[in-house]
Order: structure tokens, then sequence, then C-alpha cells
């Protein structure tokens, strides 16, 4: 175990992978809060899906792989997919979680089919964008992680600069608005970051299960705290522990995909939140519960014993 | 005080002229136009569904108007937004949003604060002396969710009054509140009137409109009156207001008015 870690380490290509992997959990945790907060889970899941036909364009106009050019194409995907799902809940009556997941499912088809198209011609058989849909960090380059370090630090960035703003539009819009925000285009600033967090990481982590990165992390780091700041700083470390063991897990051997080991990382977190989280958390639920009933049994009890007693201490 | 108002040193509060709503193709506010006088309390009293949140929301233009102007202070309200504060339905938002009393309140000042700059003593102080003021300030660290119905209206409330607005809208802040918190609210009102400023309280309990204010819209659908309590809120008003839903019981020789 300890060998294995100081190797994982000595290795400065994947000492490069797993920085990046960190930086990507802990910006993705912090921007998702606020998507988690506003009940737009599903709306990360949508971009991500919808990155995939994006990714796909890039590659075959550019014919290369370069994760900049391959983030171009998921965060412009992105975008046509919102459009999409806004234009849908406007113009028809299909509430936005139909509309969203009609959406996801249309645009993963597209990417799909064009996938398929690319591993059978024959550039694209080399091009290694299967990986995509499952993640691999380890095939990052440092080029790559340079990308991922510069997303990552304009996402805490944002989420601090415009802290305030963003905690109004989501626990209140309308006053928000009362007050003379631009609602709009705060809503839209946060969903480009959210899109560009989604679009970085899916080298690393893949298309089918990146938003877990944005969401999981986030749900956990509720169990922690009542306070948004705390909040936001647990969900990072949460992303940043769940990005890096993803990375650590994967590079132990060819062929373990990073996404999942991620996401069961993340998913582990979540578990531990929810069951140990000191105030909100399941077990200490039960313990403050029992400490209560054992209290008034007790007060009770002695209650009765005085009264039994017919006498009290004055 | 406000440069505002030196220059419009007689503009009413507020001017609604002909303002029309329509969430789907039937109007559910139409051409209304009614002024409100400086310094009054103002009860805005209609059955439920006859469009006074939708009303409130308008003028404040959280909804779209498909007709009709507001003036506020005799300008926009985009130009008067920072004179005029709003207490919403409780409804409408997330409660278990991770936050406590004292940040909610805090929020009122965000619009004094203007972008990135954070609230800082100033801001608290005033946040925990305006909880102090609605009997809450032994709330302030605790998180919303385990506020009950009527402490988190004294929130709304407290968010409100740091607004330090002129003219304020308040949607129900009455409802599910018991007596003393109804009491409470009322000496606050009293308090905002006596330092000369307007308020809109969307009313349901027509028992108390005599007592509490001074100004009453009747409104269904259309306004039917505005005007002097002791002018405009009459049986005949009322009925007209309110249709058949409307018992009126004479008890003791005086008339008591019970809405359904
Ligand atoms: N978002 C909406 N979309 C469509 N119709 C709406 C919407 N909000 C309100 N309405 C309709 O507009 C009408 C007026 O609603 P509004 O909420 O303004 O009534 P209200 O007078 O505040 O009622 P209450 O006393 O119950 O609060 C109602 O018939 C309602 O069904
Ligand atoms: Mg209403």
């Amino acid at each position: 175990m300890l060998d294995w870690l100081i190797s994982l380490w000595s290795d400065p290509n994947t000492r490069w992978i797993l920085l990046g992997c960190t930086l990507l959990g802990l910006g993705s945790g912090v921007i998702g809060s606020f998507t988690f907060l506003r009940r737009e889970s599903l709306l990360g899941d949508t971009l991500a899906h919808a990155a995939l036909p994006g990714v796909c364009i890039a590659f075959m106009l550019g014919e290369v792989k370069s994760v900049s050019l391959f983030l171009i194409g998921a965060l412009l995907a992105g975008i046509a997919a919102v459009l999409c799902v806004s234009a849908i809940s406007r113009w028809t009556r299909i509430k936005p979680d139909a509309a969203m997941g009609i959406v996801l499912t249309f645009f993963f088809g597209i990417g799909t089919v064009m996938l398929t198209h690319i591993q059978h011609s024959g550039s694209g058989s080399q091009s290694g964008l299967d990986k995509y849909l499952f993640g691999q960090a380890a095939a990052m380059v440092t080029g790559d992680v340079y990308t991922l370090m510069g997303v990552s630090v304009l996402l805490i960035l944002a989420a601090m600069l415009l802290f305030k703003e963003f905690k109004l539009i989501s626990f209140d819009p309308g006053f928000a608005r009362g007050i003379g925000l631009p609602v709009g285009l705060l809503e839209h600033t946060m969903l480009i970051l959210t899109t560009v967090a989604v679009a970085a990481g899916i080298q690393a982590v893949g298309v089918v299960l990146v938003a877990a990165l944005l969401i999981t992390p986030a749900a956990a780091a509720r169990y922690w705290t009542d306070r948004l700041p705390a909040m936001l700083a647990f969900a990072g470390l949460f992303g940043a522990i769940s990005g890096a063991s993803g990375a650590a897990i994967s590079t132990l051997g060819e062929g373990i995909p990073t996404g999942p080991v991620t996401v069961l990382a993340a998913t582990l977190l979540f578990a531990v939140s929810l069951l140990f989280a000191p105030g909100r958390g399941l077990a200490a639920k039960a313990l403050r519960h029992r400490a209560l009933k054992a209290d008034y049994a007790r007060t009770a009890n002695t209650g009765a014993l005085e009264a039994a007693e017919g006498g009290s201490r004055k | 005080m406000n440069k505002q108002s030196e220059q419009h040193p007689s503009a009413a509060p507020l001017k609604v002229s002909g303002i029309t709503v329509a969430y789907q193709k039937k109007a559910v506010v139409e051409n209304v136009s009614f002024t409100l006088p400086e310094g009054r309390l103002v009860a805005l009293i209609g059955p439920n569904g006859a469009g006074k949140s939708t009303l409130l929301k308008a003028t404040l233009g959280l909804v779209p108007s498909i007709a009709g102007e507001v003036s506020i202070y005799g300008d926009t309200y985009k130009k008067m937004r920072s004179r005029v504060g709003y207490v919403p339905q409780r409804e409408s938002v997330d409660w278990d949003f991770p936050t406590d009393a004292l940040d909610v309140v805090m929020m009122g000042r965000y619009g004094h604060l203007g972008w990135i700059k954070r609230p800082g003593r100033r801001e608290k102080e005033l946040a925990m002396s305006t909880l102090e003021k609605v009997g809450m300030a032994d709330f302030a660290q605790r998180q919303i969710s385990q506020l009950s119905g009527g402490q988190q209206q004294r929130v709304f409330l407290a968010r409100a009054l740091v607004q330090e607005a002129d003219l304020y809208f308040m949607d129900e802040p009455f409802a599910g509140v018991d007596a003393a918190t109804e009491k409470a609210i009322i000496a606050l009102l009293g308090e905002l009137k006596a330092a000369g400023k307007t308020v809109l309280v969307v009313h349901h309990d027509l028992s108390t409109v005599e007592e509490y204010f001074d100004h009453v819209l009747l409104l269904n659908k259309k306004l039917i009156a505005a005007g002097p309590t002791e002018t405009t809120f009459t049986p005949e008003l009322l009925h007209e207001t309110y249709g058949g839903k409307l018992a009126i019981v004479s008890s003791n020789g005086r008339e008591a008015l019970v809405g359904e």
C-alpha cells in the first residue's frame, strides 16, 4: 500500500494527473453545490451527455485530439442542449425534467452514432475517443492537466467573487430580481460555469458519469453543515478526494476507467456522510433521539417517584 | 434625506395606471389604476385568486404586464428600486437552504452593497438590531428550516426592514401567524408609518381591516374601489368584491364582516 503510494508520487506523469483530477474534483464540487441547491441536478447530466456529439464534431473538424478543442465542442453542444430544453418547456406543455430527459438521450444517441462512425474510420481507431465514455485520466498529457487547472481556478474564483449573488439567486430569485440583480445574466453565467466544469471533466471521468462529480459531493456536503460557505468547502474537499482516488486507482492497472472509480469514491463519501455526519446524519439523529427519550424517561420517573413518596423537594 | 424625494416632492409613492396582467390568454388583473397616498398603511383586499399577488408582482416587474404603467415616487420602478421593499409569500423559497436567520436578513442589504462586496460588520449589526426589533434575536444563528412559520415570516419582515425602503409591499404577512406575532407586526407597521413610509399589505382578515389600515384597495380582477377605509370599506363595496361569497353578520348592533 505504502509502496504503491510512493510509486504514485515518484512518477512525475502520474503526479500531474493526480493533481489535475484533484483540482477538477475541487472545482466541480464547489460549482456543483449551487446546481444542487437550485434543484437542477439533472441539468448537469444533460450537459454531460450532450457534450458527446460536441466532442465528436470537434474531433472530426480538427482531426486531432485536443482537450481545449473538445472543451469548446462540449461547451457549444451543452448550450445547444440547454436551448432545446428551454424551447421545449416554453412552447409545449412538457415539464423541464421530461424535456431534459428527452434532450439528454437524443444528444447522447447522436453522439454514440458519431463515435461509432469515428471508431470505424481510419484515423479514428487510434483516437481513443471511446475513452470519453467512461474517462481515462491516465491518457492525459501535461497540456490537458494545465487546461484542467485553469478551469478549476476559474470555477473557484467565480464562486468566490460571485458568492453573494449566486447564493441569492439560488435561495430567492424573486427577491434577487427585486433588488435589481440581473438574475437572467447570473443564471446564464452559472450555467456556463457548470458546462465548463462538465466539459473539462469529460476526459478524466467520462460523459456518462461526470455529472456525479457535480452533484454527489454537494449532496454529501449538505449533511455536514447548515452554512453555505462551509458546504462549498466540504463539497470541494469531497470532490477533490473523489477525483484523486479515481486517478490513483485507475493508474494501478491498464483498463480501469477513471470515471467509475471516481464515482464510487464520491458515493462512498456520500454514504458515510448520510450515516455518520454530526447533526444531520442518521446515526447522530438516532443517538440524539435516544438520549432525549432516556432523559425524558428519567425526569418523568423521578417525577413519578416523588409523587409516589407523597413529597416534593420543595 | 433622499435626493429623489427632493426632486419630486409631491410625487405619490405609487401610481398605477391601467395595468393589465395575463398569464395565459385570460387577464387575471384587468385595467387597474390607483394612487397611494404617502405615509399610510394600505390593505389590498379581495377573494382568493382575485389577482392580489399578481398585482404586486406586476408592480415590481416580477411578472410582465401586457398594458399599463407604474410610477414610484414619480419615476420608473427601475430607477426607484432601492426605495422599495418586498415581503413575498412565505412559500416562495426553499426553507431547507443552508443559511441562518441572520444571513437571510443581511440579504436585505445586498442591493446597497453592490457587486462582489461582502456584507461586513456594519451590515451584521444592522441585521442583528432588526432581528431584535421583530423579536427574533435569539434565533439569529438558527438554520431557517428550524423556525416555525410565524418566525420565518418575522425573518422575511426583518429582511425587508433592513432594506430601509420608503415603500413596502407585503404579501399576506399575517398568514398563519398567532395573535402575538400579528400584534408585533402591526406595531412595526405603525413605526414605519410614523416614519413617513407607505406600506401596501395583502390582507385576508376582514375583521381587522378597520383597526389596522387607513386606506383600502378592493380587488377582484378589476379594481372595485380604492380610498380611505371609512368611505371605502363598506358592506356594499365588499359585496361587490366578494360576490355571494361574503356573509354579513350583524351582532350587537355593530356590523361584522366575515370573508369566506
Ligand atoms: N404562474 C401562474 N401561471 C398561471 N396562472 C397563474 C399563475 N399565478 C397565478 N395564476 C392565476 O392568476 C389568478 C390570480 O392569482 P393570484 O395569485 O394573483 O391571486 P391572489 O389574489 O393572490 O390569491 P390568494 O388570495 O389565494 O393568494 C388566479 O386565477 C391564478 O390561478
Ligand atoms: Mg396571493
